[in-house]
């Protein structure tokens, strides 16, 4: 027998299916910032001639690459609570999750662009008397920038996938609302092929807008 | 009268690990004075000239310019200040073999950086010294290319103007022909011998003796880390007094005068 599709019950849904889609963008967007963020610190720790400084930062990006990102979700929602003694919400635990995962991936990108740019850069910026700081500001960011756009788009679209184990601890994600409508419709094909293309055309129009910045950051080369 | 030496080095030494390059050097440079350093690959040219800047820092020996010791010593340790390696980055010019010029930017930008961000001028006054300098180096026309499409003798003269742009009291070019396909080598000498008649101070490292013969006016041959023959031109690269400086040039072969 073969399975008759219907589409409109989850359609009549879709509300529940949008709000899932929109929060899943915003904990991605917020994730994707304090992933910035912590991958900068990290990065100028890794770089840093301190080994009090690089060292820390080496074991937490290995701690990281080497283990399931859906540990790091489990470890804020069920551990860090009980050591802080607060309570946390499925988004804060997810937040932090998926901003230390990408910070700790994002570290490695600007490290890397960083590290890619020529020892000639470093030494005729200095000859011409640039002060560290200078020479960082006018000419090894600007074109390790350029470098870092690939792999930070690559690891922003992992990051946007990886929001749907947020799920696992009740955050409304998209996923998190197909199983609800999933439940009260009892059409697992419609709903899950459904989110599948609702993933599909938010990492595609996504990829687009990255496009448009990496034209416009790699221009000179 | 003799004139104080614009550039002095003492008892230079500089060891990589336990690789000990550089075996204690005296020298001095007057102002005016255009020196010559040869010798063969490996022997720590280009270390000696990085030590005059700090782009490699002596692990022993005192490097003083125009009358002033770089470094402080406190209990037998000497220190260099990042303020005052900068400072004497910007008056010591330097080109590389490589040029070393900003992807980034264009010719002219590239010109304008140092004054820019090092000496803090104006955009607009920045801009009339690079395209004077520009001009010094025959490449006007060239202000908005960027570097990464010039032929590499034009990028070696982008440079040039890169470091004259910062009126350095001193130049240093560390084989600046070096990565020139041979048709490009001729341009850039003809730049730097125009500097030449300006009575500018230079050093330069080269393997273009005859060049160098015709440039300098002093000339060192740097083996097994000391300057093992210094002279006028003459004297070192026609008449060498020491059997190693005869070898080296023997296989150099002949060189035109
Ligand atoms: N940063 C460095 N670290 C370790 N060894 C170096 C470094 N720079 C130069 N050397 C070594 O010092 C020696 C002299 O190098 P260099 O001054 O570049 O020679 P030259 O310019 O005469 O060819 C070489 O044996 C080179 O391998
Ligand atoms: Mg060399």
């Amino acid at each position: 027998m073969t399975y008759s599709w219907d589409f409109r019950p989850v359609l009549e849904h879709f509300d529940m299916l949008a709000l899932g889609l929109l929060n899943t963008v915003k904990i991605a967007a917020v994730s994707i910032v304090l992933g910035v963020l912590v991958g900068l610190v990290l990065a100028m720790m890794r770089l840093s001639s301190r080994r009090w400084l690089s060292w820390p930062a080496a074991v937490f990006v290995e701690f990281y690459r080497n283990t399931p990102p859906i540990v790091h979700f489990f470890w804020f929602f069920y551990a860090f609570p009980v050591l802080l003694s607060v309570s946390m919400s499925p988004y804060v635990a997810a937040v932090l999750a998926l901003s230390t995962q990408s910070g700790a991936f994002y570290a490695e990108v600007f490290r890397g662009g960083i590290v890619s740019v020529e020892r000639g850069q470093w030494e005729g910026g200095r000859a011409l008397g640039m002060t560290h700081a200078a020479l960082m500001r006018r000419v090894i960011v600007p074109q390790a920038v350029s470098r870092m756009v690939p792999p930070f788009i690559e690891r922003s679209f992992e990051l946007l996938k990886t929001t749907a184990l947020a799920s696992t601890l009740a955050y409304a994600d998209l996923l998190y609302q197909a199983m609800l409508v999933n439940s009260e419709t009892s059409r697992p094909p419609e709903v899950y092929t459904t989110i599948a293309l609702m993933y599909l055309v938010l990492l595609v129009t996504a990829s687009q807008l990255a496009r448009l910045a990496e034209a416009r950051l790699t221009a000179y080369q | 009268m003799t004139q104080h030496p614009i550039l002095e080095i003492k008892g230079l030494h500089k060891r990589f690990a336990d690789h000990h390059v550089l075996r204690g050097i005296d020298f001095s440079v007057a102002p005016g004075e255009r020196v010559a350093i040869i010798g063969g690959s490996g022997s720590g040219k280009s270390t000696f000239l990085r030590c005059m800047n700090f782009m490699e820092t002596p692990s022993e020996g005192e490097v003083w310019l125009d009358g002033t010791r770089i470094g402080t010593e406190r209990n037998g340790r000497v220190t260099y200040p990042e303020k005052q390696l900068c400072s004497v980055r910007e008056r010591l010019g330097m080109v590389f073999q490589q040029f070393n010029l900003f992807p980034h930017m264009t010719v002219i930008q590239n010109v304008m950086e140092g004054l820019v961000t090092v000496k803090g001028m104006p955009k607009a006054e920045a801009r009339r010294i690079a395209e004077a300098e520009l001009a010094k180096v025959g490449l006007s026309e060239k202000h908005d290319a960027w570097p990464g499409r010039l032929s590499g003798g034009q990028q070696q003269r982008v440079a040039i103007a890169r470091a004259l742009s910062m009126q350095p009291e001193v130049l240093l070019f560390d084989e600046p022909t070096s990565s020139l396909d041979p048709e490009l080598v001729g341009e850039v000498l003809r730049v730097i011998n125009t500097l030449a008649g300006e009575g500018r101070t230079m050093l330069l490292v080269t393997h273009e003796l005859g060049f160098a013969y015709h440039f300098a006016t002093k000339v060192i041959f740097l083996a097994d880390g000391v300057f093992h023959e210094v002279g006028t031109p003459d004297e070192v690269l026609k008449n060498p007094q020491k059997p190693r400086t005869q070898d080296f040039l023997r296989r150099f072969g002949e060189f035109a005068f």
